[in-house]
């Protein structure tokens, strides 16, 4: 199973597109690695500078529709060559959500009052984020600063993330 | 109770229910390209399963950087062709004979009513204009569908659309789709169907529906589809000719299709089209339409007819038809994209490819092109783009670019005006 506990990244905006996640000019590359230095590239979003910003982060915090776009699983491979593998947000894009869960990461929808609460009390400071799966709760910290969010996975998704994602379940299934 | 037709293609598909409302289906078909394959076939062969469920049942393309522009995209192009190749892939469609695979899938008769459809590709709802359950998924969907012709989904929620009223003159299946993802905005269709129906639709040709069907995604729907009728019948003959006695049995087998008078529905909206003047989006997303007389006067610095919405024949026709006699603005580049090697033949055997050369056009091979900002026709920063594509997020046809979205009639039209412009075929 992939790490989903970490610092987190917050991008305060909604509609984040997969062309901004990784834009479509490096989907001629092959392999994951080389998408490492782009992520984030194009992200319209003030003050955000994509390797700054996104070094030494493992979790997204996003508004809704996050993800939307193209098919490009290049989207969750950019963030998991980052280290990033949990993308928490309002509502995602369907092709986005299951890609993240066919490759074993996590995409998890909390309703717009917690996400809300995440932003007002969390963004802007250094937080990390840990993940307990069993428990279904996601615990964040900042300082003394301590917020316990619960969050709900289907049986089919917990089935991915355990499985390392959808090839492995498939293959020995069908 | 009844059901509508993405629920009777996927119940007679389902082959498992791992939890809740996700149902694993069956896959008529799965279409490939060679941006999103080629890491899928890596991988398979990482994981030591370089096996395909059915070769008769995948089709392949070389279709958004050909010919290649460099060796990145040469060796995409290698590992695809390798692999069609050593699992005897037989409609594998390579140079010469390629085109954008949702203009040139469903021209090959690979696409047919109640069929369950995916491809690494959002657009792939294109392929539901022929009352087929078609959806764009990731690599790793693909992965699985390649190898085991299966995929996984929320069982359908449906969102019917009913266009009503009738299209005025020099107003097109592609505004009538932009008023509508106004309308439900960028996620209004998340996680959902959209079911096309209503007068307009049945009036519409299977290259409209494909245009209407095309930008589903773009309200996050999973999929568009329309109702297979006699028109579907129609472009379908040829392909189905040996399977049916006539075409009134294909149809009558087609309409069992049908969703049911009681089927539900999550919502029903009634977009009337009537008043409707042509669109065109002004932001980076989608959903920011306006009618384009409140765009007029817009400066262009590039124009672009083609794509998997409207690079079909009927959109070079209509282009053809506002361009005929005239020049393209000389602070313009103005380039044409057929989308298949069909559509660039018919085009220049009905004179279109003069007409775009003499206005001044550059008319280039079938292929996705500028569309996604990758091979050619690309942006430099500042610059803006009439397109007859299908998105215009920030940065798709090169950093800092600006790409609106309209019609192939106003994108013309505004190829001749040099800002974006009405064509003379709305008597606004
Ligand atoms: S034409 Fe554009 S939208 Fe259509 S398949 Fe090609 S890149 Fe994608």
């Amino acid at each position: 199973m992939k790490n989903f506990d970490g610092r987190i990244l917050f991008l305060d905006r909604a509609d984040i597109n997969t062309d901004e996640i990784i834009p479509a000019r490096y989907l001629t590359e092959i392999a994951k690695e080389a998408l490492r230095p782009h992520l984030l590239e194009d992200l319209s979003l003030e003050g955000f500078e994509p390797a700054r910003d996104t070094a030494g982060k493992a979790v997204v915090v996003a508004r809704q529709n996050f993800g939307c776009g193209s098919s490009r699983e290049h989207a969750p491979w950019a963030l998991e060559v980052n280290g990033i593998n949990l993308v928490i947000a309002e509502s995602f894009a369907r092709i986005f959500r299951q890609n993240m869960f066919n490759c074993g990461m996590i995409a998890v929808a909390l309703p717009a009052a917690a996400i809300a609460e995440i932003f007002a009390r969390f963004a802007g400071r250094d937080t990390v984020l840990k993940t307990d799966l069993a428990g279904s709760r996601f615990a964040l910290t900042a300082g003394e600063d301590r917020l316990s969010v619960p969050f709900s996975l289907s049986g089919f998704e917990r089935a991915l993330v355990e499985a390392g994602g959808w090839v492995e379940y498939a293959d020995a299934r069908y | 109770m009844g059901k509508t037709i993405a629920e009777k293609i996927f119940d007679a598909h389902r082959v498992d229910n791992p939890s809740g409302d996700i149902h694993v289906i069956r896959l008529d078909a799965v279409f490939c390209h060679e941006i999103t394959t080629p890491t899928a076939i890596v991988d398979l062969q990482r994981r030591g399963k370089d096996r395909v469920f059915d070769p008769a049942r995948i089709k392949a393309v070389i279709d958004h950087v050909t010919p290649a522009k460099d060796s990145k995209t040469a060796t995409q192009g290698r590992i695809l062709r390798d692999w069609a190749r050593r699992h005897g892939i037989r409609d594998f469609f390579d140079i010469g004979r390629n085109g954008i695979c949702h203009a040139l899938f469903p021209e090959k008769g690979f696409v047919r009513p109640g069929y369950t459809v995916i491809m690494g590709d959002s657009h792939t709802c294109t392929h539901g204009a022929f009352g087929a359950f078609a959806a764009g998924v990731g690599t790793t969907d693909l992965e699985v569908g390649i190898l085991k012709g299966v995929c996984a989904f929320h069982y359908p929620v449906t969102l019917k659309v009913n266009i009503s009223g009738r299209l005025r003159a020099g107003v097109f299946a592609k505004d009538a789709i932009l008023s509508v993802i106004g309308r439900l905005g960028v996620d209004g269709a998340t996680n959902r169907v959209i079911e096309f129906g209503g007068p307009v639709v049945a009036e519409m040709s299977m290259e409209a529906r494909m245009t209407l069907c095309n930008m589903a995604i773009e309200a996050g729907g999973t999929c568009g589809i329309c109702l297979p009728d006699q028109t579907t019948v129609a472009y379908l003959w040829p392909f189905i000719k040996g399977e049916y006695a006539d075409p009134a049995a294909a149809l009558a087998a087609f309409r069992r299709l049908h969703s049911d008078a009681d089927a539900v529905y999550d919502a029903v909206i009634d977009h009337d089209v009537s008043d409707l003047a042509p669109q065109a989006t002004f932001g980076y997303k989608p959903d920011q339409v306006k009618a384009v007389a409140e765009l007029a006067g817009t400066p262009i610095d590039q124009v672009y007819i083609g794509s998997c919405t409207n690079g079909r024949i009927e959109d070079l026709r209509v282009a053809a038809r506002v361009l005929a006699g005239r020049r393209v603005h000389d602070r313009v580049r103005a380039i044409v994209s057929p989308a298949t090697p069909a559509v660039f033949r018919q085009a220049l055997e009905e004179g279109l490819i003069k007409i775009f050369m003499d206005a001044g056009c550059c008319v280039t091979n079938p292929t996705c092109g500028a569309c996604l900002g990758m091979s050619n026709g690309v942006l430099a920063e500042g610059e803006v783009c009439a397109a007859t594509t299908n998105r215009n997020f920030n940065g798709r046809m090169g950093k800092g670019g600006m790409v609106h979205l309209m019609s192939p009639a106003t994108a013309a039209a505004s190829a001749v005006a040099g800002r974006i412009a009405n064509s003379q075929l709305f008597q606004g």
